[in-house]
């Protein structure tokens, strides 16, 4: 740092200001008094998708579409029309692109049904594995073999203390 | 021994995913359906470029088919459409641009300089048309038939390819 003189700091502060100040124009117009509709403006810029952008928001995109959408939004906010009229209102215009949260409708029953289809079909056939296995018994040890068992438990358990009380 | 056809069903499932991704792959990302095939032009009520006096609307449109394109005078690839307009208009075509988002000089400078193909240009300084339209840049195409509805909606540039190989069998359609 200390090697930057402090005039080359200030002209380069005073560039990132003119900047900034750059960036910042585009979406200060739209502003709101009441929360509310702030909220609904906030939510519904961040849930519109911008369809020049492959995915952004269009609260997020620096596009010019965007921007114009993000007006048509603040106006129709402004002279009352409700969330799902301005969704419908960018659909009719965009295409269910626009969409970040597709509806549900017939159309896209698929999309919406697919996952949890997947899930019950994959428990069916756990279940299905586990009831075709419920028959196989195993059969039980004879006197010999459950000797030898023993002796093998039995070393093992051996072993193992005293490597425990070698610790 | 007993026949375990299930064991092949990750393999199927792997075949038909490996299908889906593979075809998902080869699509365009920014191919979009237009929102407005089969609707009605969106009204609207505009000056036109040469003539601040003049307001036309969307009753223009009826009686023959007719390509919109949405041009303005900031675009670059308008310009390389241009020569693809002109040479449509050769062909007797019928076509009405929409300056958009442009200011009056520089769209009949843009016209000036490379060729007017159009029978009237309809002015949008605010992009309020094209809005209506869903038109999210220039150039974008459309074809109205003689009801006023549109039929077809080209994103992007024409390319020379595009006169004969989409435009005019697609015009040719709506005839």
């Amino acid at each position: 740092m200390a090697v930057i003189p402090k005039a080359l700091m200030a002209l380069l502060a005073a560039a990132m200001l003119v900047l900034l100040a750059g960036t910042a124009g585009a979406d200060d117009l739209h502003h709101f008094d009441d929360p509310a509709l702030q909220a609904r403006y906030d939510d519904l810029t961040a849930s519109l998708r911008c369809p020049k952008c492959q995915n952004q928001a269009i609260g997020d995109s620096g596009s010019p579409i965007a921007g114009d959408m993000r007006a048509y939004v603040a106006r129709a906010l402004r002279r009352g029309d409700s969330d799902e009229a301005i969704r419908q209102a960018m659909v009719d215009r965009f295409g269910d692109y626009v969409l970040y949260r597709p509806r549900f409708e017939w159309r896209t029953l698929a999309l919406w049904a697919g996952p949890g289809v997947v899930v019950l079909l994959g428990m069916a056939g756990i279940g299905a594995l586990i009831r075709s296995r419920r028959g196989e018994r195993v059969e039980a040890l004879d006197d010999e073999e459950r000797q030898r068992l023993d002796t093998l438990l039995s070393r093992h358990q051996a072993s193992d203390d005293q490597t425990r009380s070698h610790q | 021994m007993k026949k375990r056809y299930w064991l092949f069903v990750p393999l199927l499932i792997f075949v038909v995913l490996a299908v889906l991704l593979w075809q998902g792959l080869g699509r365009d990302p920014s191919h979009r359906e237009s929102a407005l095939l089969e609707k009605p032009f969106p009204a609207f009520s505009l000056t036109t470029l040469e003539d601040g006096e003049r307001t036309v609307d969307a009753s223009w449109l009826k009686g023959q088919v007719t390509l919109v394109n949405v041009w303005g005078e900031w675009c670059p690839t308008c310009k390389r459409e241009m020569p693809q307009l002109l040479a449509l208009k050769d062909r007797g075509v019928h076509l009405i641009g929409v300056d958009y988002k442009d200011t009056r000089d520089r769209g009949r400078a843009f016209l000036n300089e490379f060729g007017n193909p159009f029978a009237l240009n309809v002015f949008d300084p605010e992009g309020s048309l094209g809005f209506d339209l869903g038109v999210y840049g220039a150039p974008e195409s459309f074809i109205v038939d003689a009801q006023g509805n549109i039929r077809y909606h080209h994103t992007g540039y024409i390319t020379p390819e595009d006169v004969d190989g989409v435009i005019l069998p697609e015009l040719q359609r709506w005839q």
